[in-house]
C-alpha cells in the first residue's frame, strides 16, 4: 500500500538540498507529482502544495472530519493519512465532486437544505456523506447519525445535514446512481 | 431592563471587550466615486441618533468620545447593481444575507442584484465589531434608512426626468413607474453618468415589517454555492505569492518569561526566520512541516511560576473576590432580611459554571503582508477595527497604512474579539520581508485563546405559601453581570457582582455570563417550585409580569406539552427561561437519565424565541436551533481544565463538545413580532438550555445538580 513511500530515493534538489522523490497522487482524475516527504500529512499536501484547500484543518488529530477526503471511494481523515500511503488509490476532494457545472447530489441536497452556517465543516460532512451514500445508498437517520459522529459542526446544524443526507439518498436513487 | 421596576445601570459587561479609540474614515467621498464609479452614493452618518449606537461603545459609556463618521452607506452603479457597506463581520450567523434582505426590501430591488461589502477596514465604515447581538437592532436600521434614502432620490432623478411630483410615483423591481403614463426608468438608467452622493437625512422613514417583501422571508444564504463546492476562501486557505508559514514558540506555561534563547540549529537551515521579540519567539519557513522543524532547533528556557488548579477553582473565585463595590455592580430594594423573615420556604443555594473554550472549528489564522511600510492582513475577527488598531499601535504605524480584511470566517462564537494570530503573522513578515501565513494548531487554540469565564453564584431566596416571591438575594463571582437581575416580581431584593483575580485569560462568549446566571435563577426558581409544591411553569408565571416572557414561556410549553406525566423510569421534563439583549426565550427539555450506567440523553428540546420582527425565519431558525445544540456542550460537558499554568485537556478528544449522537429533536418555535424592531438572535437562545435539562434531570432523577457542565461523567453516584 505504501510503494511509493518505501521506493523513495534521496536526491539533490536545485539548492543542493535533499529531496524525495516526488510522489504521484491522482486527484480528482487528474495526476500530480508531490514534493512532500512522503510522510507528510495527505491534507498539509493538498492545501499547501496542491492549492486544494476545500479539506479543512481543523484539529490535525482525526476528532474533527473537517479534512475528510475520499481515497479510494471511502471518507478517510487526510490530516492521519501520509501521502504516501495515499499513491496507489483515486483521490477525491470536495472540489472534484462538481461535474461539467452540475454539482453533486450531496452538494445540491446541502444547498437546498441550507445545512451550513460557517461551512467550514461543509466539504467533510459532504465528502463523509458521499462515502457513506456509496456504501449505503438508503441509510436511516441513525445510520446517518453513526456515520457522522467524527465530523464536527460547531454551529449546530446538525438536524438539516441529516435531513440533506436524506435527500441526497432519494435524489441519488430517483437518478439511478 | 424592562423587567425591573428599579433603574439599574450596570457596569460594562466585563468579558465583552470595549475600548475602542476615535476613528475618521480614511477614503474621501470623491475617491469612493473613484473606486466604484459613478453613480448614486447614500451616507451614514453617526451623529445620527441610530448610527451612534454601533460606533459607541454597547453599553452607552463615554458618550463624549463618540466619533462624528459615517457608519454605513450604499452605492447604485451605473449597471443598477447595488452595493452596500459595512464593518459587520460573517461568521456563520448569516448577516451578509439578512443584510443584504434588508437593503434589497426598502431599496426595491432584486436580491440577487446586492453585494455586501463587509469587514474590510480601507473600504467599509468603522464599525465597533459584530458583537453583543447588535448587528440586527443597530446596523439593520441605518442600512435601511440609507436604502430608503436612496430610493428617494431615485424617485427624484425620475419625477425631475419627467417634470411630475414625486408623489405619484412608484419605486418597484429595480424600476420607477410613473402608474398615471405607465412610463418607467430602471435604476440603472437613473444612475447613469452621475456622482451623486447624500448625507442621510434626520427622518426618513422606513417600511414597516407588515410591508416588508424581501426581508422577512427565507431566503437561502448567499454565496452559498461557494461553500459546498469548497472555493470559498477562509483565512487558513489564503495563499499570497512568496508567502512563508509561520509557527510561535509557545511558553511552557501561563506567564513563563525567557532566561535563555539559541537559535543557531534553526537558523542554520534554510529558508528558515528566527524571531526573538521579547519573550515572543517564531520561525516562519517554506511550509509548515519544515517551520516545526525549525521550533524543534530552538532551545529556550523559561522562568515559571506555580498557578493555581481547576481543583480549587471556585473556593479561589470567592476567596478573591474583589472587597470594594461600587453601586454600579450591585442593585438593592426593599429589605431581603424582612422578605425572608416573611417567606414559609426558605433556600440559600450555590451554582458554579466551568471555563469553556470557544473552540470555532476554523482556529485563530491570519495573513500579513507589507509592502512599502503599509500592512495588509487577512484575519478571521470579529473586531476588524479594533485588531487595525492593536497592529498600528504595536507596528508603531498609522492607522490608515493598515488594512484589515475578515473573510467569512468559520464561527467565533465570542472567541475572535483580539488580533494575536494577526500581529504574530504581521511580526514575521516583518521581519522575513514576505508575507506570512500563521493558523494556529487546536492545541493552540485550547491553550493560548481566551475562555468563557468561570463563577460561581449564590442565591437567598424566600417564597410565601401562595407561591409568592418574597426575598432574592444573588451573588455573581467573576463570570460577569449579563442577566445578573431576575425578571420575576421580588419586593425584596439584593444583586451583586463580585470581581475576582481570574486565573485564566477570560472573554467574550456566545451569551456571556447569561448562561450562568440563567443556570443559576432558572434551576433554583425550579427549587422553589418544588419547595412551594407548585408547577414549575405556573410558579413562574405568578411571578411574572413581563407579557414578552410570558408568551415565550406559554408558547414553549403549549408545543413541548408542558406538564408531562413521566412514562417511563428515568424520564424527566424541566423548563427554563428569562430575556437579555432583547431576545426573549423560553426552552423545555425531555431527558432520559440510567442510573445504572449514570448517562444522561436529553430526548427533546423545545425552544420558543422572540426577538421582534423576523428578517430572515431560516436565518433564525438556525441561530436557535445551532445555539441550542452549542448549549448542549457547556451544559453536558464542556470544562477546560487546567494545573499550574497547563490546559490539561487541549483537543477535542479529550474536550467533549456535541456530536451528532448527543442530539435531541430540536423545535423551534418563532414568534414573530411585526410592531417590534428586530433584534439580534445569535446569543439569547443558548441561554435557558442548561436550566431547562438541570430541571428535567432532577424530575428524572431527583438529584439537583448545580455546576456547569452537569455530567461530564455521567450522574454522580451519590444521592443529593
Amino acid at each position: 500500500m505504501a510503494e511509493s513511500g518505501d521506493v523513495v530515493a534521496r536526491f539533490r534538489g536545485p539548492r543542493g538540498e535533499i529531496m524525495a522523490k516526488p510522489i504521484e497522487l491522482e486527484i480528482n482524475g487528474r495526476r500530480y507529482a508531490v514534493q512532500s516527504d512522503p510522510d507528510t500529512p495527505l491534507l498539509a499536501a493538498l492545501r499547501d502544495e496542491l492549492g486544494l484547500t476545500g479539506a479543512k484543518y481543523g484539529c490535525g488529530e482525526g476528532q474533527c472530519g473537517a479534512c475528510t477526503v475520499l481515497i479510494g471511494g471511502l471518507a478517510r481523515r487526510s490530516c492521519q493519512v501520509p501521502v504516501s500511503a495515499a499513491a496507489a488509490k483515486p483521490i477525491t476532494t470536495i472540489e472534484g465532486l462538481e461535474k461539467d457545472g452540475q454539482l453533486h447530489p450531496v452538494q445540491q441536497a446541502f444547498l437546498d437544505a441550507g445545512a451550513f452556517q460557517c461551512a467550514y465543516c461543509t466539504p467533510g460532512m459532504i465528502l463523509s456523506s458521499v462515502g457513506l451514500l456509496s456504501a449505503n445508498p438508503n441509510p436511516t437517520s441513525a445510520e446517518i447519525v453513526q456515520s457522522l459522529q467524527g465530523n464536527l459542526c460547531r454551529c449546530g446544524t446538525h438536524p438539516r445535514i441529516v435531513a440533506a443526507v436524506h435527500h441526497a439518498a432519494k435524489s441519488m436513487q430517483e437518478r439511478g446512481r | 431592563m424592562s423587567g425591573s421596576s428599579v433603574k439599574f445601570v450596570p457596569e460594562p459587561e466585563r468579558y465583552e471587550f470595549t475600548a475602542g479609540p476615535m476613528h475618521h474614515f480614511e477614503l474621501a467621498r470623491r475617491d469612493f466615486f473613484k473606486f466604484l464609479g459613478a453613480g448614486i452614493a447614500v451616507f451614514a452618518v453617526a451623529k445620527d441618533s441610530l448610527a451612534k449606537q454601533e460606533t459607541a461603545p454597547t453599553h452607552g459609556f463615554h458618550q463624549e468620545e463618540l466619533p462624528q463618521d459615517i457608519t454605513a452607506w450604499l452605492h447604485i452603479g451605473e449597471d443598477g447593481n447595488v452595493t452596500a457597506f459595512t464593518g459587520k463581520v460573517e461568521i456563520g450567523q448569516n448577516i451578509r444575507t439578512s443584510l443584504a434582505q434588508t437593503v434589497a426590501d426598502e431599496l426595491r430591488v432584486p436580491f440577487e442584484s446586492v453585494t455586501m461589502v463587509t469587514a474590510d477596514t480601507a473600504l467599509t465604515p468603522f464599525d465597533f465589531g459584530t458583537v453583543g447581538s447588535r448587528s440586527m437592532p443597530t446596523m439593520s436600521p441605518q442600512l435601511r434608512r440609507v436604502a430608503s434614502s436612496a430610493r428617494d432620490l431615485l424617485v427624484g432623478a425620475a419625477a425631475k426626468e419627467w417634470n411630475v411630483a414625486v408623489e405619484g410615483l412608484v419605486a418597484a423591481n429595480g424600476k420607477v413607474t410613473d402608474p398615471a403614463t405607465g412610463r418607467s426608468v430602471s435604476y440603472a438608467e437613473l444612475a447613469h453618468g452621475k456622482t451623486l452622493a447624500r448625507n442621510l437625512p434626520a427622518e426618513d422613514p422606513v417600511t414597516p415589517p407588515d410591508q416588508w417583501t424581501i426581508a422577512g422571508q427565507p431566503i437561502p444564504k448567499k454565496d452559498g454555492r461557494t461553500f459546498v463546492t469548497g472555493k470559498h476562501q477562509y483565512t487558513p486557505d489564503i495563499r499570497r505569492p512568496g508567502m512563508l508559514y509561520g509557527k510561535v514558540l509557545r511558553p511552557p506555561s501561563f506567564h513563563a518569561t525567557l532566561t535563555s534563547f539559541d537559535a543557531k540549529a534553526a537558523q542554520a537551515m534554510s529558508g528558515v526566520i528566527v524571531v526573538r521579540d521579547g519573550d515572543f519567539v517564531a520561525v516562519a519557513a517554506s511550509n509548515e512541516r519544515e517551520a516545526g522543524k525549525a521550533l524543534e532547533g530552538i532551545h529556550t528556557e523559561w522562568k515559571e511560576i506555580p498557578q493555581t488548579s481547576s481543583k480549587e477553582l471556585f473556593s479561589l473565585l470567592k476567596q478573591n473576590a474583589s472587597t470594594k463595590s461600587d453601586e454600579r455592580s450591585r442593585k438593592s430594594k426593599g429589605s431581603v432580611e424582612d422578605g425572608l423573615l416573611a417567606a414559609t420556604h426558605r433556600l440559600d443555594a450555590t451554582y458554579t459554571v466551568a471555563f469553556i473554550a470557544h473552540a470555532p472549528l476554523e482556529p485563530r489564522a491570519a495573513v500579513a503582508e507589507w509592502s512599502d511600510g503599509k500592512l495588509t492582513v487577512w484575519t478571521g475577527s470579529q473586531r476588524p477595527f479594533a485588531v487595525r488598531d492593536e497592529l498600528a499601535d504595536v507596528f508603531h504605524v498609522a492607522e490608515s497604512n493598515v488594512r484589515v480584511i475578515v473573510p467569512d470566517t468559520g464561527s467565533a462564537y465570542g472567541g475572535k474579539h483580539t488580533g494575536d494570530a494577526a500581529l504574530e503573522a504581521a511580526r514575521l513578515a516583518r521581519a522575513a520581508g514576505r508575507p506570512v501565513r500563521v493558523v494556529w494548531t487546536r492545541e493552540e487554540e485550547f491553550t493560548w485563546a481566551y475562555f468563557r469565564p468561570a463563577g460561581v453564584m449564590e442565591i437567598k431566596s424566600g417564597v410565601a405559601a401562595d407561591g409568592t416571591l418574597t426575598a432574592w438575594e444573588f451573588h455573581n463571582y467573576n463570570s460577569g453581570m449579563s442577566a445578573i437581575e431576575t425578571p420575576y416580581i421580588v419586593p425584596n431584593q439584593h444583586i451583586q457582582f463580585h470581581s475576582t483575580d481570574c486565573p485564566l485569560r477570560s472573554g467574550s462568549y456566545r451569551g456571556l455570563a447569561a448562561t450562568g446566571n440563567f443556570f443559576a435563577r432558572e434551576s433554583h426558581m425550579d427549587e422553589l417550585a418544588h419547595a412551594a409544591q407548585i408547577d414549575s411553569l405556573e410558579f413562574r408565571l405568578k411571578n411574572l409580569s413581563d407579557p414578552r416572557l410570558r408568551a415565550v414561556f406559554e408558547t414553549a410549553a403549549k408545543s413541548f406539552g408542558w406538564p408531562r406525566k413521566k412514562t417511563r423510569e428515568g424520564q424527566g421534563f424541566g423548563i427554563a427561561g428569562g430575556f437579555e439583549k432583547g431576545g426573549y426565550v423560553a426552552t423545555c427539555a425531555e431527558v432520559a437519565a440510567d442510573r445504572p450506567s449514570g448517562a444522561v440523553q436529553v430526548v427533546r428540546m423545545t425552544t420558543a424565541f422572540e426577538c421582534g420582527a423576523i428578517v430572515n425565519p431560516d436565518g433564525l431558525r438556525h441561530q436557535v436551533i445551532g445555539a441550542n445544540i452549542q448549549g448542549l456542550g457547556g451544559a453536558l460537558f464542556e470544562s477546560i481544565e487546567f494545573e499550574n499554568g497547563h490546559i490539561t485537556n487541549p483537543r477535542f478528544s479529550r474536550y467533549r463538545v456535541p456530536r451528532f449522537r448527543d442530539l435531541p429533536e430540536i423545535e423551534a418555535v418563532l414568534l414573530d413580532r411585526k410592531d417590534l424592531p428586530s433584534a439580534g438572535a445569535g446569543e439569547t437562545p443558548i441561554m435557558a438550555v442548561a436550566p431547562a435539562i438541570g430541571n428535567a434531570i432532577f424530575h428524572a432523577t431527583g438529584t439537583r445538580l448545580r455546576a456547569l457542565p452537569m455530567v461530564p461523567h455521567g450522574l454522580p453516584t451519590a444521592k443529593a
